[in-house]
């Protein structure tokens, strides 16, 4: 069995004495399109900040790609793709530039600059923007842009905290479509956080389930539904913790004041 | 409730280095400062009336704050015209503006997710840093040139030569590059914008008034004196005006550049440090 792209171990994330993530563990394996799931403020974020090393962890242990998250984070940095829930790339640029701009600080070399940057926007289908600001785009272009930037260093392992938020049913689908063909075509590891159980169950091979800072469940989506013997995801999720998923835990009224304007600014750009 | 998890199988064999990782550090450092400067001059590009609108203010202190204490002989500069003496001083606090904003910019970028995106990069942090900062010094750079052609054009009396324009840029640069970190410094603190406004100004103000930009440091009572021999923008400004107009320092630029250089490492290494705490 070859190692998995992402292995996480017991970890614990505490702010004060708020625990964020309780003791979570699960692998992903190469090529494997895994989703997290869970409601706002489970601790979805925490973890994927974990993993991409900007948070380290209070306890336990977390791999990407065969590196240590806190004794070589560069190495970490320089195997992965990430992409915020919030806006990423730089409105005052054109998208091209976006391109080129996330090309070297990724250390994409000189000579293949170019090269990477073309298959980025054909995999994306960028090419109709090329030419205009990022901050005239529409939302499905930002995040498609989003993911292009991302791909540039063909990373070994592509975060995308919450990719759809705020994305209309049409460019929803079409960024899943574009996510699915980049993991055929390059086989990338695709970790996913998301609070939208039909948009996990139909794009993801395995989910976890997170809620209050624990993994409560993981499985391959057709098997969570047989095991609980659930019609959806939803009613996976409900069997589960006993509430919808939409319903706010104690612990999401914490939540921080930047982080809830800053999903309220990504939601009403992308809108 | 139990989740279905296996136990986490252990990666058995040592990852590889990433390619990303295989030129020198340093050579990362520099690239990485190179994008971030040229993506800063590329915005600029793109918004040309930035530039124009940000120059009114350095003009407005020359020519009406200037002709007034001018026309009013309120200070005995010799043979120095006031307005000559006077456009070092707004030149370093045009340039300390941009650099102390410029934290605006970083927790706006920390509200958006760019800033997120650029820490989980391999860009060395240092870079980040750096790169804010010759962004700062990228547009610090475009307005004093403006402000250069406009002395040139007013007949205003700079003692012009190659070596004192390129001593003057490098000693701007400096400046900027180092008040740039003191405000990404600040901006890791501060996590509001409206806040940081706040603090900016509060900064801004007495370091401006507490230096030998406006008048020399003779005139000062003896406390603000005291003020003014710590403040690095008195050592940018008496540089600057050393090389520009040839009088108001002590005839050591040298000794003006080694101070703001020290100050510039000092805010590099702090900011290096705090700035990856700017996202929690």
């Amino acid at each position: 069995m070859s190692d998995p792209a992402v292995l996480v171990d017991d970890l614990v994330v505490r702010f004060d004495r708020l625990t964020a993530v309780g003791g979570v563990s699960f692998a992903v394996s190469p090529g494997e399109v895994f989703g997290l799931l869970g409601p706002n403020g489970a601790g979805k974020t925490t973890t994927i900040r974990v993993l991409t090393t900007l948070l380290a962890p209070t306890a336990g242990r977390a791999l990407v790609a065969g590196h240590d998250v806190r004794s070589d984070s560069l190495a970490v940095r320089a195997s992965i793709g990430y992409i915020p829930q919030a806006i990423s790339v730089d409105g005052a640029l054109t998208a091209y530039e976006n391109l080129d701009f996330y090309g070297r600080v990724t250390g994409v070399p000189r000579k293949e600059r170019r090269e990477r940057i073309a298959e980025a926007i054909e995999a994306m289908d960028l090419h109709h923007m090329l030419d205009r600001l990022a901050r005239n785009l529409s939302g499905g272009m930002l995040r498609r842009l989003e993911i292009a930037s991302a791909l540039l260093n063909r990373p070994r392992v592509l975060f995308l905290d919450e990719p759809t938020v705020g994305l209309d049913p049409n460019a929803r689908a079409l960024v899943w479509e574009r996510l699915q063909a980049l993991r055929e075509s390059a086989e990338t590891t695709i970790l996913v956080t998301t609070h939208l159980m039909e948009e996990a169950e139909r794009h993801c091979d395995r989910l976890g389930v997170i809620d209050r800072g624990r993994l409560i469940e993981q499985g391959a989506p057709a098997e969570l539904i047989e095991r609980h013997a659930a019609h959806t995801m939803e009613d996976v999720f409900t069997a589960i913790t006993g509430r919808p998923i939409a319903e706010e835990t104690p612990e999401d009224e914490q939540g921080r004041l930047a982080d809830v304007r800053a999903q309220r600014r990504t939601a009403n750009r992308l809108g | 409730m139990s989740a279905h998890s296996a136990a986490p199988p252990t990666a058995s064999v040592e990852a590889a280095v990433p390619r990303a990782l295989a030129t020198a550090p340093l050579v990362r450092v520099f690239d990485g400062t190179l994008a971030m400067a040229q993506a800063e001059l590329r915005k600029l590009r793109h918004d040309h009336l930035d530039i124009v609108t940000r120059s009114v203010q350095p003009l407005l202190w020359l020519f009406i704050f200037g002709s007034a204490v001018e026309g009013a002989h309120l200070l005995n500069l010799g043979h120095v015209e006031y307005r000559a003496y006077l456009a070092p001083g707004v030149m370093a606090q045009a340039a300390m503006f941009i650099a102390i904003f410029f934290g605006l910019a970083v927790i706006w970028e920390r509200d958006v997710g760019q800033l997120q995106r650029l820490l989980a990069t391999p860009l060395p942090r240092t870079s980040i840093v750096l790169g804010k900062a010759a962004g700062a010094c990228v547009r610090a750079l475009v307005q004093a040139l403006l402000l250069l052609v406009v002395l040139a054009l007013a007949s205003i009396g700079v003692r012009w030569s190659i070596l004192g324009v390129l001593g003057t840029l490098a000693m701007l640069t400096l400046g900027t590059a180092a008040f740039a970190c003191m405000s990404m410094l600040l901006a890791a603190a501060v996590k509001e914008r409206e806040r940081f406004m706040g603090i900016g100004q509060l900064i801004m103000m007495p370091l401006f008034f507490a230096s030998s930009a406006l008048y020399p440091l003779a005139v000062m009572p003896a406390w603000l004196r005291a003020i003014a021999r710590v403040n690095p923008l008195t050592y940018e400004v008496q540089g600057l005006r050393q090389m520009l107009v040839g009088v108001g320092g002590r005839g050591v630029v040298w000794l003006d550049f080694l101070v703001v250089a020290a100050f510039f490492v000092a805010m590099l290494i702090a900011a290096t440090r705090a700035y990856p705490n700017a996202i929690l």
